[in-house]
């Protein structure tokens, strides 16, 4: 299954990203990740939130534009090796990875998230090798 | 020395009647071989008999850069391909480009125009000069290269783009004048410097020009290189570099009068203001064939002085520029008009139709940012794509411009909207 994923384009100057994030806090929407890919003159701001459109709308009506995108969230276990293994899966079917970031680690999982060149194959793939994928929604208990 | 004594030194009376012959032969002239100009003085009922002398210049309708635009690209043209031997182009104010052609004879008023202003600059055929204007369709390059090569002078077409091969000719050559804009001399005097060439040079004038600069440049260009700076001034449309130039007197530039005929108008009326009142500039190319002009705008602000000059010379002389009519901007020697930016964005569904371009001059070049707006609808959340985009911009606006300029997106909604007349323009050089 496919989780959503939250994207901001943020200029890179001092305060922008506090002010992204006052907006969400104001509106009580959680982040469980994230993720900064920064450039010298912007960055993107990748979060997956406990309610993603509401997230957008909130961040709307605050003046941020937002994207909503769907990427995969990966349980894998919480041990060494795993993200290797799981990474091999995904080479061999030739697809490529354009980001990954770690997310709430349990006593005996953990969560990856995943934007891969072709999701759905990528998909298709988790599903035949046994690998869970979750949603936003499923993520909100972890403690 | 002066060039061309005869025509520099005439008295205003001998001027006069000069330019009145050549006004009357030009009006007959354009009347019977351009269609653009026929119906324009048809539509406001003049006839060739009606201007008799330079007097009546007034009653002759005006020529802007738009009607360029709309003849492109021979439209204005005079005489046929068969006569022309020469095009140059200039940045026009869309996407179209000002075309202008000379006939032989066109060359050589303008190689003899030059030759009288490098003879103001102490240049003469003893003389090895380096043109770093480009060569090209830009008027700089090939303008200067044939007046000096006229007074005789020993010409190193140098072109722009590689400065490290530009001062390691100046000292292996000996190189005593230097051709450029005045801001690509200063950069070329931080590069001497940096060799610590600055002592090994001869240079000993500069003929600057192509785009404005201020008295304080000229101070800091002398005093850096030692040598003596002059500021040339001329546009494609009139001719090119060599319409005026300052002499060792540096109180206004001299015109090309007995080719060149200038008036200064009132923004407002269009009516010619007295002497050392500022206003826009305007020539009649008195002699031209190719593409002759009847006061031709060019937006350039300033003001006219035909008070004798120290220097002998009886020319007219326009002031230092002090700004312009339009909003068309000179960035390192290339006109550009923010509606050539505008223009080129609409076809980038990416961006939104607001930008803004920021000038700026560091270590004396100037540098050219614009800032888009990234529409929402094309949002994505790969770094990738947007670097793509960015790359993508760039190029257009190269192609647009003839310039590269750095692109910076932005987040929407966060450029300026103004109420009125859109600002798309911030300029921190300072230039007037």
């Amino acid at each position: 299954m496919f989780a959503k994923q939250l994207t901001i384009f943020i200029e890179n100057r001092t305060g922008r990203l506090c002010e992204v994030l006052n907006v969400l806090k104001k509106n009580d929407v959680n982040i469980l990740s994230l993720s900064l890919a920064d450039t010298t003159e912007f960055g993107l701001l990748r979060l997956i939130v406990d309610k993603p459109e509401a997230g957008k709308e909130r961040l709307a009506e605050g003046g941020f534009s937002s994207l909503l995108s769907d990427i995969s969230i990966i349980k894998i276990p919480h041990s060494v090796g795993s993200l290797q293994e799981l990474l091999e899966v995904i080479d061999n079917s030739g697809v490529n990875i354009e980001y990954m970031y770690g997310l709430s680690i349990e006593d005996d999982n953990a969560y990856v998230v995943l934007k891969a060149s072709d999701a759905e194959k990528v998909d298709k793939i988790l599903d035949e090798n046994g690998v869970v994928t979750v949603g936003c929604e499923d993520l909100i208990h972890i403690k | 020395m002066i060039w061309n004594e005869s025509k520099e030194c005439m008295s205003r009376d001998e001027m006069s009647h000069l330019q009145s012959k050549r006004l009357v032969k030009l009006v007959n002239y354009v009347y019977h071989n351009v269609e653009f100009y026929r119906k324009k003085m048809q539509a406001v009922g003049l006839l060739p008999g009606d201007i008799s002398g330079i007097e009546d210049i007034t009653k002759l309708p005006f020529t802007t850069k738009d009607d360029l635009r709309d003849n492109y690209p021979f439209g204005l043209f005079a005489v046929p391909n068969t006569e022309i031997v020469r095009i140059h182009a200039s940045s026009g104010t869309t996407g179209k480009a000002t075309v202008v052609g000379y006939t032989r004879r066109d060359l050589d008023v303008w190689a003899e125009c030059v030759a009288r202003c490098m003879t103001m600059a102490g240049i003469t055929k003893d003389d090895i000069i380096q043109v770093a204007y480009g060569y090209g369709l830009f008027t700089g390059g090939l303008g200067a290269h044939d007046g000096a090569q006229n007074i005789g002078a020993t010409v190193v077409p140098m072109s722009t783009g590689n400065s490290k091969k530009l001062t390691t000719m100046m000292v292996d050559f000996g190189a005593t004048a230097i051709a450029c804009t005045p801001s690509y001399l200063l950069h070329i005097s931080e590069v001497l410097e940096a060799e610590g060439l600055l002592d090994k040079i001869k240079l000993r004038a500069a003929i600057c020009g192509a785009e404005p600069w201020t008295e304080k440049m000229r101070n800091e260009i002398e005093e850096k290189l030692g040598i003596k700076a002059y500021d040339i001034y001329g546009l494609s449309e009139v001719m090119g570099p060599g319409v005026a130039c300052d002499c060792e007197f540096h109180r206004g530039l001299h015109v090309c009068e007995d080719h060149f005929y200038p008036e200064v108008l009132n923004s407002e009326t269009l009516t010619p203001v007295a002497d050392g009142v500022l206003g826009e500039l305007a020539f009649t190319t008195l002699t031209k064939e190719g593409i002759p002009l009847i006061r031709y705008r060019t937006k350039d602000l300033t003001s006219l002085d035909r008070t004798p000059c120290e220097c002998g010379r009886t020319s007219a002389r326009i002031s230092r520029f002090k700004g312009r009519v339009d909003d068309m901007l000179i960035i390192r020697g290339v006109n550009v008009f923010p509606s050539q930016v505008e223009a080129a964005l609409v076809d980038c569904k990416e961006v939104t139709p607001h930008y803004m371009m920021i000038v700026d001059r560091v270590n004396n070049l100037d540098t050219l940012e614009i800032q888009v707006e990234l529409d929402p609808k094309f949002y994505t959340d790969e770094v990738r794509a947007l670097e793509a985009l960015n790359k993508k911009i760039g190029h257009i606006i190269n192609q647009a411009l003839g310039l590269n300029a750095k692109i910076k997106l932005v987040e929407p909604k966060t450029l300026i909207r103004s109420e009125g007349k859109a600002v798309h323009v911030i300029d921190k050089r300072k230039l007037y």
